[in-house]
């Protein structure tokens, strides 16, 4: 029950500058507050949240006796904690205190300030009703788990793991395919300063499978993620490589062995432009060093019939594992970084790109392959039919920039289409033409390496590539026979390939123009990876319009999430390079480990509890709880929350029949208090 | 000229999804229409059917909620209870005479700050094509209630001065 | 209790069937206990004493009006604002002043519509005429005055402020007993409070209960429901759940449905909402078509349903004036 007689409710309207102040008028809500029930004084100030507009609510709590703090200013999602440590440091409950959001949903979305004033005067009568129901609390804390799990084995995964590895905290990295490297391990320079991927990667990849605070995972998947910040219990999905780990030295002699004489199957990892045995390694530099077992092509396993060569070949390591199975692992972790990255754009929606219609067109990230001295070609850039292409075509922004596919940028395409560029003209001296929209290069280093780009005497056209056709009289099927699924067949196998038109639109000379080449490389997009909408539901965070993981702010809090205990690092929360990725996975680290030093958490305090005396034991709160934070009492026919599972939905508050089920923060009392205020007044 | 219908319309925001988006159309500065009087709750599962009915009693023309997408709820799965209520309540309404579209339900993620703005613009529109509520006034006798009560005191009184 | 000097007792029924008076006779020879503790001053269905003799007394001279019924006329109006000038505590005894009850219902439909089955649409209604109660009736002696009719029942503290409440359609005797001890004892809680049980009937129900999730809806003549397990987890629309305790689960006991006679529990504004909310909650279907289904196939009157004791009380008082008839 609300004692009115002794409420003494502090009312502060803040001007944020003009953000308030030129949209409403400020001093008339003051006035406003002033004669709202309970309301002992109003006031407004300029920056309610800067030290000064802090000083004076704590110098108010003290000289004027003020019981309750009501601020009409931003988001209580902004500065709710600000003015609550205020409270609290002149000496009132933290709970006692209530925002009033009259920026984020009055000031910047109301045309006419007369109605501004209208709603924030609803709002604010809502908050001091509200605040007058708020009752003094204990904060609760939980101890936190010291162990943080890192999602994708990519450069962010493997940075942020090592980080915090190397301070002394364990961690445990889960990544789906058999090595981790991600795309970086794909790539063979990097821009602008043309190190080789692997030649910085390597080495860090070995100290992930190394670091004792570092529990590596490969080939499997996060299959769900319970509990809550500080307390996660996760449940890795470990797929049967059906070679044991720990028992395999990585000589690599099965595949030697292997029964298959000749690799035959696609290999993903180079884009489908090399093959692979059913037994094999992804990519020499692999980590773990232990091959894989393709389980669909094995003869032993697929058929269960084979003379297990391989087998003979690993001898008396005895490292194959034919019945290995799935399995499931569960480990207790704090905190969680999701460091998943991207997907290529798959250019073959583009029709007119004739992307998988003509040989010669390429994906960037299959080039790269081609580029790399432990690709398919042994870096040797050649056409399907093993010939080395003399005339080179770059087509910027695919996907990209495209309101027909992505609409945003992909930030690095300029850089990598340019480094292709340098890269291309220095192996193979051919002749380059990069067709672009604009060159964004804001980067340290970018807009020299352009420069250096175009000193080389890289060709460049300002348009958008509208078509790409086969060049006139060059035979009659210029089409792939039959492209292989999934992937394109091996180099030197296409015995036809013909040159190909780019035609396109120069703007800077205002005509078209038809650009014949003998390669074209398609600089892709990139997007959120397939399952991101997946793992995004696993992790309990949010994605935005593009499928990137969202960020809880995009300039104060770009690597935390909605799910206080993810953060989230590299390419998956949206496009970028690799320094970019490897300063956010070390803030994601960073992040990761203040949350884990500081040893215990906050429980919400908007917590559901029942009150026994009028609890019947009815049940029909029980099932209604995700969380399970809600057992029933047989003995005392009651039912009981526990207060470290509940999330504090208050779901099933509102269902409870009884009315025994109550919430701190978000009761009957105060909801219904601040539907009076927000419809009584005004 | 006579003003044009102000409605007054309550919404229950969700604080993860629906409640950011706002946030979100205010940092984009979206401009929409201010008739919608914004209510946090943790999720669209606390909004009690009691809230809604108490909100029309109140005098509100109608009542948006707004939540997270199905299968996306931060508390996982309590949207999916929302839905359920706000089925229940949409009929009930219509049994009392209050038309069912006076209530709606959204869904608006974090992201969706532009598309929750047109969510109450369109909300605001529609409400104010149903016209005003007022449902105080349903229960309001008119005047005859009180020249009746007068007569009862008018009649009594007179008797009261017969001597006892 | 018989050491303390004699209090003065008031009764009065209002818009009620009449259920209340008889509950207060069947606390039995108790009755006699009352009339020693109590000078009974006014209580028209028993004694003797007319709204005169209340409109004389001094005001706060009746130490307890237990008042039944809800407000539907100007009488009653004028009733309770005089017992109200004359008490010192007054009781809304039972369902009908506490939040209306089945006369309450009626505020689903009209005064219209109200008069129209009372004067005129019932097969044994003879009215050819079209004769209805008119407020003013000239006669050659003068005006004859009846009460107004209202179009929407009220509950008694939507009328006047009320001290204690008494729930139950009727109270039980024991309840009854209670009450009146706690009277005298001055045993009573704060006012404004419900003189009963703090939680609801599902507490004195011995039926088993496990999960509750339910696909279909059933009316009572539907099913012979088990005679062990939960009604309302068989499909039933029980309304124990929500139902303050205080007659000891009544119909679960004799295999019927809970109907909701006590009121809403401790604190609770909205009867209606808290089954609705609990109801719907419990429904188990993510799908808004069957989930919609499941409500309009197994409750065809959820008003009369989930509001057949507390319409008058809930938030929205009644149904739109006209939308019915």
């Amino acid at each position: 029950m609300i004692d009115h007689e002794s409420l003494r409710i502090g009312v502060y309207v803040c001007h944020c500058g003009s953000n308030i102040a030129g949209a409403l008028d400020v001093e008339e809500l003051t006035r406003f507050a002033e004669g709202l029930p309970g309301v002992a004084l109003s006031r407004h100030y300029k920056y309610m949240c800067s030290d000064p507009g802090q000083e004076l609510v704590k110098r108010d709590i003290v000289e004027h006796r003020l019981n309750r703090i009501v601020v009409a200013a931003c988001s209580p999602n902004l500065h709710e904690p600000t003015f609550r440590r205020a409270a609290e440091d002149a000496g009132l409950n933290r709970f006692l205190v209530q925002m009033c959001n009259i920026r984020e949903q009055v000031a910047w979305v109301t045309e006419d300030k007369a109605d501004a004033l209208t709603k924030a005067e609803a709002h604010l009568a809502g908050a001091v009703r509200r605040v007058a129901g708020h009752e003094p609390l204990q904060r609760q804390f939980v101890r936190i788990v010291p162990r943080a799990l890192v999602v994708g084995g990519g450069i962010a995964g493997i940075q942020a793991a090592l980080t915090l590895a190397d301070a002394g905290h364990k961690v445990v990295l889960v990544e789906r395919e058999p090595s981790i490297g991600g795309h970086m391990a794909m790539f063979d320079k990097t821009f602008p300063t043309l190190d080789c991927a692997a030649c910085i990667l390597t080495p860090k990849m070995t100290s992930v499978k190394l670091h004792p605070n570092i529990k590596l995972l490969t080939y499997s998947t996060v299959e769900s993620v319970e509990g809550s910040v500080g307390n996660y219990r996760v449940k890795i999905r470990r797929k049967p490589r059906y070679i044991d780990e720990d028992l395999c030295v990585g000589c690599m002699q099965c595949i030697d062995g292997c029964v298959f004489t000749q690799a035959k199957f696609s290999n993903a990892f180079d884009q489908g432009l090399g093959l692979r045995k059913p037994v094999y390694l992804p990519f020499p530099q692999a980590v773990p060093p232990v091959p894989v077992v393709d389980p669909e092509v094995c003869l032993q396993i697929a058929r269960g019939k084979c003379k297990q060569s391989c087998v003979e070949a690993c001898g008396e390591r005895n490292a194959f594992k034919f019945d290995q199975q799935e399995e499931i692992e569960e480990y207790n972790v704090g905190a969680i970084i999701v460091a998943t990255g991207f997907k290529a754009f798959d250019p073959s929606v583009i029709e007119y790109y004739g992307y998988g219609k003509y040989p010669n067109v390429y994906t960037s990230l299959e080039v790269e392959r081609l580029l790399n001295a432990g690709g398919p070609t042994g870096g040797k850039l050649v056409l399907r039919d093993g010939s080395t292409p003399k005339r080179v075509g770059i087509v910027h922004c695919v996907g990209s920039r495209d309101a027909n596919y992505h609409p945003y940028c992909s930030r690095v395409c300029c850089m990598y289409a340019l480094k292709l560029a340098h890269l291309v003209r220095e192996k193979t001296g051919a002749e380059v033409t990069n067709c672009y929209i604009d060159i964004r290069t804001p980067g340290k280093g970018f807009e020299e390496f352009y420069n250096r780009v175009q000193n080389e005497g890289v060709q460049f056209i300002r348009g958008k590539v509208a078509d790409i056709t086969p060049a006139a009289g060059n035979g009659d099927s210029p089409h792939l026979p039959e492209r292989p699924s999934g992937c394109l067949a091996q180099m030197g196998t296409v015995p036809f390939s013909g040159g190909l038109v780019m035609q396109v639109d120069d703007t800077l000379l205002g005509s078209i123009r038809k650009v014949e080449v003998d390669m074209v490389i398609l600089a892709v997009a990139l997007e959120a990876q397939a399952d991101a909408g997946d793992v995004r539901r696993t992790f309990g965070i949010s994605c935005s319009t593009e499928g990137f993981f969202l960020e809880k702010h995009p300039k104060l809090a770009p690597v935390n999430t909605a799910n206080d205990g993810v953060m989230v690092a590299g390419a998956c929360q949206g496009a970028k390079d690799i320094p970019d990725t490897v300063a956010q996975a070390d803030a994601a680290a960073a992040k990761a480990m203040v949350l884990i030093d500081s040893g215990q958490i906050e429980l919400e305090p908007n917590t559901a509890w029942v009150d026994e005396e009028m609890c019947s034991g009815c049940k029909t709160c029980i099932s209604l709880c995700p969380y399970q934070a809600i057992t029933p009492d047989e003995e005392r026919k009651i039912a009981v929350i526990d207060q470290a599972l509940c999330k504090g939905c208050g779901t099933c508050v509102a269902a409870c029949p009884s009315g025994a089920a109550k919430q701190h923060l978000f009761g009957d009392e105060q909801v219904n208090e601040e539907l009076e205020g927000l419809m009584n007044y005004v | 000229m006579s003003e044009p219908f102000k409605p007054k319309i309550v919404a229950f925001l969700c604080n993860w999804c629906s409640y950011t988006a706002s946030d979100l159309a205010g940092t984009a500065r979206i401009k929409y229409s201010p008739y919608a009087r914004i209510i946090r709750v943790m999720c669209s599962g606390r909004v009690d059917p009691a809230f809604v009915l108490k909100a029309f009693g109140l005098g509100a023309d109608g009542v948006l909620i707004a939540g997270c997408h199905p299968g996306d709820c931060h508390y996982i799965e309590q949207n999916y209870k929302t839905i359920r209520r706000h089925a229940m309540l949409r009929y009930f309404l219509e049994r009392m005479g209050i038309e069912a579209d006076r209530l709606r339900l959204v869904w608006a993620s974090a992201a969706e700050g532009q598309y929750l703005a047109e969510s109450i613009d369109r909300f605001v529109a529609d409400v104010q094509k149903l016209g005003p509520l007022n449902w105080s006034e349903n229960w309001r006798e008119n005047g005859d209630r009180e020249r009746a009560l007068e007569e009862i005191v008018a009649e009594h009184a007179e008797t009261m001065e017969v001597p006892v | 209790m018989s050491d303390l000097p004699k209090g003065k007792l008031a009764l009065y029924w209002a818009a009620s069937c009449g259920g209340c008076e008889i509950a207060v006779l069947a606390i039995n020879e108790k009755i006699l206990d009352v009339a020693a503790l109590f000078d009974i001053v006014f209580w028209p269905v028993a004694i003797d004493a007319k709204v005169h003799d209340v409109e004389k007394m001094p005001d706060k001279s009746i130490d307890v009006c237990l008042f039944n019924g809800g407000i539907r006329t100007s009488e009653q109006e004028y009733m309770a604002k005089l017992l109200r000038q004359k008490s010192k505590v007054l009781v809304a005894f039972g369902s009908c002043a506490s939040e209306g009850c089945i006369p309450g219902l009626a505020n689903a439909t009209s005064r219209r519509k109200i008069f129209d089955t009372a004067y005129h649409n019932t097969p044994s209604t003879e009215n050819p005429d079209r004769v209805e109660p008119q407020t003013q009736t000239a006669m050659a002696e003068g005006t004859l005055h009846l009460p107004l009719f209202y179009e929407t029942l009220r509950t008694l503290d939507q009328t006047v402020p009320v001290d204690y409440y008494l729930p139950g359609c009727p109270p039980e005797a024991e309840r009854i007993w209670d009450a009146i001890t706690a009277i005298v004892e001055s045993n009573l809680p704060p006012p404004g409070s419900v003189i009963g049980a703090e939680t609801t009937v599902c507490d004195e129900c011995k039926r088993t209960r496990n999960e509750k999730k339910i696909k279909k809806f059933y009316r009572t003549w539907q099913v012979i429901p088990d005679e062990d397990s939960c009604l309302l987890e068989q499909g039933l629309l029980c309304c124990g759940i929500a139902t303050r305790a205080g007659c000891g689960s009544l119909c679960p006991q004799v295999n019927s449905p809970c109907i909701g006679c006590y009121g809403p529990n401790k604190g609770v504004q909205d009867f209606g909402a808290r089954m609705m909310a609990a109801l719907s909650s419990m429904i188990d279907s993510n799908d808004p078509e069957e989930i919609d289904q499941i409500i309009r196939d197994g409750i065809p009157d959820p008003v009369g349903s989930f509001y057949r004791f507390s319409l008058a009380a809930g938030h929205l008082r009644r149904a739109k004036v006209g939308s019915r008839g």
